[in-house]
C-alpha cells in the first residue's frame, strides 16, 4: 500500500471509528468500505485533508450484488491531484430503503454521476438537487442495469410516439 | 384508411398526456433553476430555445435547452440518451474478449486508445503484464489516435467558427493515420486490436515505415493549419474570453483532459500515474492558464507535437520480441499454434468458451484519452465475464460543466463553447 494512503486509512479510522466498517487492498486499489450515513462527511473529511486532499471525484457508480442481503452498492472513486493517489470509497444500500445522502454538496461533479446511478439502479440520493433520469426517458418504468432486468429489455416499456 | 388507434395504449386525453411526457419535465428542470431576470416586457425577453439532438455544432446527438434573456443565455439544461446502447449492460452479458469490440464504438474518434484502455484495466485484474514490445505498439497507436481525435477536435471547432478549410486540411491528414491504421490493425476504423497479454497482430516493418513517413510530413501539415488560424481575426475574437472556468470550479465540475489542463491544472495520466512504458519517455504536459476556449484550443494543438515527439521516441527504442505474453489460460496462444498443437488448440477453446476467469475482486483503471480520464471499474466474481463493468468517460464528465461554462454567453457562442470541449456522444452516452 502507498505510504500516503496508509496515512490516511489510520487518520480515516480514527476519526470516524465507527463509521468505517472494512479497508481491503487488491491490486493496489484501496477500497474503504463505510456506513452510509456518513458518506458525504467522509468525503468532505477526504477532500479537506490538509496533507493530501482528494480534489478530484473521478467516478460514482452502483453495483448490484444480487445474492447478498444488502443487495446494491455505491462506489466513489476520488483522486488527489497534489499526490496522484486514488482511493476507493463504498456503501451498502439495501433493497428496502434505496437512499444514500449526495455528495454534490461536497463535489459539484458528482451531479451526473448520482443521476445516472438513480437512471440505472433506481438508487434516490437525499439532497440531490436534480434527481432525474439521466440517459432513459423521463417516464420510463424500469431501472435497466438491475440483474433482473433482461438484457432484450421489456417490449412496450417504450412508448411509441402517436403517429 | 383503417384507424390505428388502437394499436397504442395510450388511452389519456392529450393535454394530460403533454402533461406528462419529458418535454414538460425537462422544461421544469429549466425553468426551476434559480435565475433572477430583470423583464422590461417578459414577452419579449424570455425565450427558450431547443438545440439538437440533431444538430450540426452539437457534434453528434446532444441536445441543449437554452433560456435566453434576448440573445443572452440565462440557464441551460443538457440532454443525454439518444445514443444511449447500454454497454455496461452488453458487458455483463459477454466474455472480456468480446467486450474489445464494444469499446471501438466509445468514443469512436480514437478507438485504438479505447482498446488500450479497456485491455489495462482487464490486465490489471488478471495480473498479467503484456512484454515490453506489446507495450510499446500500444503507446504508438494510442497516440496515433490521440493525434487523429485532436485533428477532428480541432477542424470542427474552427469549422464552427467559420473557418472551413482546417477541417478539411485536418481530416486529410485522418485520413493518412488511417492508413497506418489499416496497415497495423487491419481495420481503418473498428480496429479492436489489443489482446489480453498483448496486441492482435505484430507491426511490420511497413507500418513502420509508414508512421514514419507520415510524422515527417505531419509537423509542416500542423504549421499550415497554425499558420491559417492563429493569425486569424475572427477565430480569435470568437474564442478568447469565451467560456471561462476557472482552475477551481474545473477540478469541483470533475473536468479531466485538455480541458483541465487549459485551466492550467497540469493533470495527465500519463505522467501522474503512469501506464504502459510513459515514464520510459520524454514529454512535457501542456497547460494554459486562461481556461478559456481559445486556451483548450492551443492546449490540443500543442499536445499534437507532444504526441509527434512520443512516437518518436517509441519508434526509436521500439524493442523486438513477442507481441503477446506466453500465459496459458489467460492470454490466447499464437493461430498457427492453434492449427498444430493440441495443447494450444484445447487452450484457445477453454479461453473462447469459458473465458479467462479473473479472481475475485474489483478494480479500477484508467488512462489519459484524448477527452480525459477514460477510466474502466470491473467487478469480478471469477466467472468468464465482468459482473458489473462501469465506464467512467470523460466526455459525460467535460460535459456536465456547459451549463457553467455558457452562462451569460450569446447563442453564437454555444457552438464555440462546445466545439473546444470536444464531447464525443458515442462516449457521453454509452
Amino acid at each position: 500500500m502507498d505510504e500516503m494512503l496508509e496515512k490516511v486509512v489510520v487518520k480515516l479510522r480514527e476519526d470516524f471509528a465507527d463509521a468505517i466498517l472494512d479497508v481491503s487492498e487488491f491490486r493496489g486499489d484501496i477500497t474503504v468500505l463505510v456506513r452510509r450515513d456518513k458518506i458525504a462527511e467522509i468525503t468532505k473529511f477526504l477532500r479537506d485533508l490538509p496533507d493530501c486532499p482528494f480534489n478530484l471525484i473521478e467516478d460514482v457508480c452502483g453495483v448490484d450484488r444480487l445474492e447478498r442481503k444488502e443487495r446494491f452498492e455505491v462506489v466513489y472513486h476520488l483522486f488527489s491531484l497534489e499526490k496522484k493517489v486514488r482511493i476507493c470509497l463504498k456503501v451498502r444500500v439495501d433493497e428496502a430503503e434505496l437512499r444514500v445522502p449526495t455528495v454534490t454538496g461536497v463535489f459539484p461533479g458528482a451531479n451526473w454521476h448520482e443521476r445516472e446511478t438513480y437512471d440505472m439502479y433506481g438508487i434516490v440520493f437525499d439532497g440531490h438537487p436534480d434527481m432525474r433520469r439521466v440517459y432513459m426517458p423521463e417516464d420510463y418504468e424500469h431501472f435497466p442495469m438491475r440483474k433482473d432486468f433482461p438484457l432484450l429489455g421489456i417490449p412496450g416499456s417504450i412508448k411509441l410516439p402517436r403517429q | 384508411m383503417p384507424n390505428s388507434d388502437h394499436l397504442y395504449e395510450d388511452t389519456l386525453p392529450l393535454d394530460e398526456a403533454v402533461k406528462q411526457t419529458n418535454r414538460s419535465r425537462i422544461l421544469k428542470a429549466l425553468l426551476d433553476q434559480d435565475t433572477t431576470v430583470a423583464f422590461d416586457d417578459p414577452l419579449e425577453n424570455d425565450m427558450i430555445l431547443n438545440m439538437g439532438p440533431s444538430h450540426p455544432a452539437t457534434h453528434g446527438v446532444l441536445r441543449l435547452l437554452l433560456r435566453l434573456d434576448g440573445e443572452t443565455i440565462i440557464a441551460v439544461v443538457p440532454e443525454l440518451g439518444y445514443l444511449h446502447r447500454g454497454f455496461e449492460k452488453i458487458a455483463e452479458n459477454g466474455s472480456y474478449h468480446e467486450f474489445i469490440t464494444h469499446t471501438d464504438r466509445l468514443d469512436y474518434l480514437q478507438p485504438v486508445a479505447n482498446n488500450v484502455g479497456y485491455i489495462l484495466a482487464v490486465e490489471k485484474l488478471l495480473g498479467v503484464e503484456a512484454p515490453p514490445r506489446a507495450q510499446y505498439i500500444r503507446l504508438i497507436a494510442a497516440e496515433l489516435a490521440r493525434i487523429s481525435s485532436h485533428l477532428v477536435a480541432l477542424g470542427t471547432m474552427a469549422m464552427d467558427v467559420g473557418a472551413m478549410t482546417i477541417l478539411l486540411w485536418a481530416f486529410r491528414e485522418r485520413e493518412k493515420l488511417h492508413d497506418i491504421f489499416d496497415l497495423l490493425t487491419g481495420a481503418r476504423f473498428t480496429t479492436s486490436y489489443t489482446r489480453i497479454g498483448g496486441v492482435a497482430r505484430n507491426m511490420t516493418d511497413e507500418t513502420v515505415a509508414a508512421i514514419k513517413a507520415f510524422l515527417e510530413q505531419f509537423p509542416n501539415r500542423l504549421d499550415e493549419c497554425e499558420r491559417l488560424i492563429n493569425r486569424n481575426r475572427i477565430f480569435f475574437d470568437r474564442c478568447r474570453g469565451v467560456g471561462v472556468i476557472d482552475a477551481e470550479t474545473a477540478i469541483a465540475m470533475g473536468l479531466t483532459g485538455p480541458n483541465l489542463r487549459g485551466s492550467g491544472v497540469p493533470m495527465d495520466l500519463r505522467r501522474d500515474n503512469p501506464y504502459l512504458v510513459y515514464d520510459q519517455l520524454d514529454f512535457d504536459v501542456i497547460t494554459e492558464s486562461e481556461g478559456d476556449s481559445l486556451a483548450r484550443y492551443y492546449v490540443r494543438l500543442r499536445e499534437m507535437r507532444e504526441s509527434v515527439k512520443l512516437v518518436h521516441q517509441a519508434l526509436e527504442k521500439l524493442p523486438s520480441g513477442p507481441f503477446r505474453a506466453h500465459e496459458p489460460k489467460k492470454v490466447l496462444p499464437p493461430k498457427e499454434r492453434i492449427y498444430t498443437r493440441m495443447e494450444e488448440l484445447i487452450m484457445d477453446f477453454m479461453i473462447i468458451n469459458k473465458g479467462v476467469n479473473p479472481p475475485v475482486g474489483e478494480c479500477y483503471h484508467a488512462i489519459e484519452s484524448s477527452k480525459g480520464e477514460l477510466g474502466f471499474y470491473i467487478v469480478s466474481k471469477g466467472e468468464g465475464r465482468p459482473w458489473r463493468l462501469k465506464i467512467r468517460s470523460p466526455s459525460f464528465c467535460n460535459l456536465q460543466a456547459l451549463p457553467i461554462l455558457l452562462k451569460g454567453h450569446l447563442v453564437a457562442d454555444v457552438v464555440a463553447i462546445i466545439g473546444s470541449i470536444d464531447p464525443v456522444m458515442g462516449e457521453a452516452d454509452k
